[in-house]
């Protein structure tokens, strides 16, 4: 028979450990304590980010429709979880780097990449990769985790080159399972980078939820065996999300090295247009998770302050509605790309090798 | 000139990219004070200081992805993976994000990064540190895949690897490190890639090879001539992309190939170049065009490594099979 080891015997605490959790409005947008971050009075900005996310969700259901209507390929929208990416969006500055996911549309939005590229990249052409504004952002990674690595490299570079700049990269729940999130998490923090890592908790990664990914209590918690910084936030409410990114980043400015941020938030959508979600989860879920979604949340606020009104919500629709359909149009009559571009782009100049293959492309066969 | 050992060519050239572009940056495990297993970066971190050549943690993937990230920032990473036999978990960085950068962005951004490893038997090494998997890479669009049989090429082909735009896998042929002495100019002359070199001219047979076999092919060359038979010998150097027009001509010149590799035979470099040559020289060929290789097998523990790797005598007596064809 063996006995426990207890403290009475050999054992000391040599570290203790704690995950804060961060949130500022309840369901129903009402402020939980006294203390709310300083631009929660700007309602102004307030407005903005509320528009931004139902950009974000606006766009979304249109991607939705052009796929069903053949007209996109695959996409993975972000219904409920605008808040994340509009909330670390919002507070990136235009030197810093984005290294997004699949599911980082409102990131992406933020940063200056415009709807038509994302459509058309999601259309299956990869001169939506090409971004005009943001130059320096990395393409959607699809492969899971890999960003996270990548993030890090760009970080580095910000660092030997003592740059005031952060990688900023966004991955699943899910993604947090594979090995380059850890790789990436333990590198942040021996060299305390400029990064911050977003942890978009939408409770699913397609059909296997949080308690077949990990038994960690929060996913926040893997930062501390990264010697990085960590906070869950409430990832549907908007002020958290910022507030919390916003010190992140600062913090990265100062050389004070990388966050990880578990943003907790919940998938309303399908994973992607392939996915069909009835499968393994129940209406009920669903219709809790409708409850605490984010747009809601923060527009009960702004009426609270008087700071919307049906009449602005009107307005508002009209103009995004334009805009995506603006983008859309854009899109659709993009020329379709030249053949040829496949082997034109792969190198920096076309090996001897690779001619033949690209005149047979050239002449049409 | 000095004479140098294939590895000294390797840490001359480092040293020369590390002084003349200050966006190079070396990585890897154990290349700081160590310098590197095989001592490839001996006295490069104690000249450049630790933000030229960096320590990483163990974690190769890690090493390919942050090398991902920093080159699209425009450095230059040099990455090195200590044993060919453990970048396996570096290829899903090295194959969906390196590779493909520069396409995907449409010419935005690229990968301008190396990645060095030893690779090969013939060193009694353990399991996992003796294999030839070049062909993996080689099939993979987007990367270059660079192995240099000796010093000079060591040297010339590491620079042209540093100063390419895009991703290069540069593998050094562990059995040749310090085999040979060439004398070597510390200049910065690069040699271009993807251009194959005829090592030595001949009229009967070509005999194609890369990396340590060129060793061996050499010598094989030798014990030819002494029976009459004049063999030219190409180094292939760069295995992807292939310069094909140098094999070709050669082949239509000696109307017989004779591919010699250290890799498993199947869908390998050798495969490639025979295809190549059957589709663009089959009408000089007088003989088929034939193969000595690795076999088709997990590399076999030391005790064994000798009967998997193409000898003298293989080569010599596939080439004599060849030569009897009129």
């Amino acid at each position: 028979m063996t006995q426990p080891i207890t403290e009475d015997t050999v054992l000391k605490t040599v570290a203790k450990f704690e995950v804060k959790y961060l949130q500022y409005l309840d369901e129903d947008g009402k402020p939980l304590g006294k203390k709310l971050p300083s631009f929660a009075k700007d309602t102004e900005l307030l407005r903005k980010l509320y528009t931004d996310m139902a950009r974000v969700r606006a766009f979304d259901a249109k991607a939705y429709a052009l796929q069903r209507t053949g007209k996109l390929g695959t996409y993975p929208a972000s219904l409920g979880q605008e808040a994340i990416g509009v909330g670390y969006g919002s507070v990136m500055r235009k030197e810093d780097v984005l290294v997004p996911y699949y599911r980082s549309t409102a990131g992406l939005m933020q940063h200056g990449v415009t709807m038509a590229e994302i459509l058309t990249y999601w259309g299956g052409d990869e001169r939506g990769s090409d971004f005009k504004y943001a130059r320096e952002d990395l393409p959607i990674a699809v492969p899971i985790a890999t960003q996270c690595l990548n993030a890090a490299g760009v970080a580095t570079a910000f660092k030997l080159r003592g740059q005031a700049r952060v990688a900023v990269t966004e991955i699943g729940e899910g993604g947090t399972s594979k090995g380059d999130f850890y790789e990436a998490i333990n590198v942040a923090g021996v060299w305390r980078l400029p990064v911050l890592f977003v942890v978009n908790n939408n409770q699913w990664a397609i059909s296997v939820p949080s308690e077949i990914q990990t038994a960690a209590e929060t996913y926040a918690q893997k930062a501390i065996a990264a010697g990085i910084h960590c906070l869950q936030v409430d990832g549907n409410d908007i002020l958290a999300v910022r507030e919390a990114a916003e010190q992140a980043l600062e913090r990265a400015r100062r050389g004070e090295g990388a966050t990880l941020l578990e943003c907790i938030s919940y998938r309303l959508c399908d994973h992607t247009t392939a996915d069909d979600a009835s499968r393994y989860r129940t209406e009920e879920e669903v219709k809790q998770g409708w409850r605490r979604e984010p747009m809601r949340r923060l527009r009960k606020y702004l009426e609270s302050l008087n700071a919307w009104s049906d009449a602005d919500e009107e307005t508002m629709n009209k103009t995004i509605a334009e805009e995506v359909e603006a983008a859309v149009q854009e899109y659709l009559s993009m020329p379709a790309p030249k053949a040829t571009d496949m082997l034109d782009y792969l190198y920096a100049e076309l090996p001897e090798k690779l001619r033949e293959q690209r005149d047979e492309l050239a002449r049409g066969e | 000139m000095p004479a140098v050992t294939l590895i000294e060519a390797v840490t001359m050239a480092l040293a020369y990219e590390l002084e003349h572009d200050s966006n190079v940056v070396l990585l890897g495990e154990d290349i700081g004070v160590n310098g590197g297993v095989f001592r490839a970066t001996a006295g490069l971190q104690q000249r450049f200081g630790k933000d030229r050549v960096i320590d990483t943690p163990l974690a190769e993937s890690m090493i390919a992805g942050l090398s991902v990230g920093m080159s699209t920032q425009g450095m230059k990473p040099v990455a090195e993976i200590q044993f060919l036999g453990f970048i396996f978990s570096a290829l899903d960085q090295l194959f969906t994000q390196a590779a493909r950068m520069r396409n995907r962005t449409r010419g935005r951004l690229s990968c301008p990064m190396v990645v060095r490893a030893p690779y090969g038997g013939g060193i009694h090494a353990p399991e996992h540190h003796s294999e030839s998997t070049e062909a993996l890479y080689a099939h993979i669009p987007g990367l270059k895949v660079v192995i240099p049989s000796n010093p000079s090429r060591a040297y010339g082909l590491l620079l042209a690897a540093i100063r390419d735009p895009d991703p290069v896998i540069f593998l050094e042929p562990k059995r040749v490190y310090r085999l040979v002495k060439h004398e070597v100019e510390d200049n910065g002359e690069a040699y271009p890639l993807e251009t194959c070199f005829v090592d030595r001219e001949g009229t009967d047979i070509t005999l194609i090879s890369w990396g340590a076999m060129m060793h061996e092919t050499l010598q094989a060359a030798d014990e030819l001539a002494k029976e009459g038979i004049s063999a030219e010998v190409i180094d292939v150097a760069t295995v992807a992309p292939l310069d094909v027009q140098t094999l070709v001509e050669s082949v239509a010149k000696t109307g017989r190939a004779l591919i010699v590799q250290e890799a498993p035979k199947s869908g390998a470099i050798g495969s490639e170049i025979a295809a190549e040559l059957s589709e663009k020289a089959i009408m000089h060929l007088l003989a088929p065009i034939g193969r000595v290789s690795g076999y088709d097998t997990v590399m076999p523990y030391y005790k064994l490594e000798k009967k998997y790797m193409p000898s003298v005598q293989r080569i010599v007596s596939k080439a004599k099979e060849l030569m009897e064809y009129v």
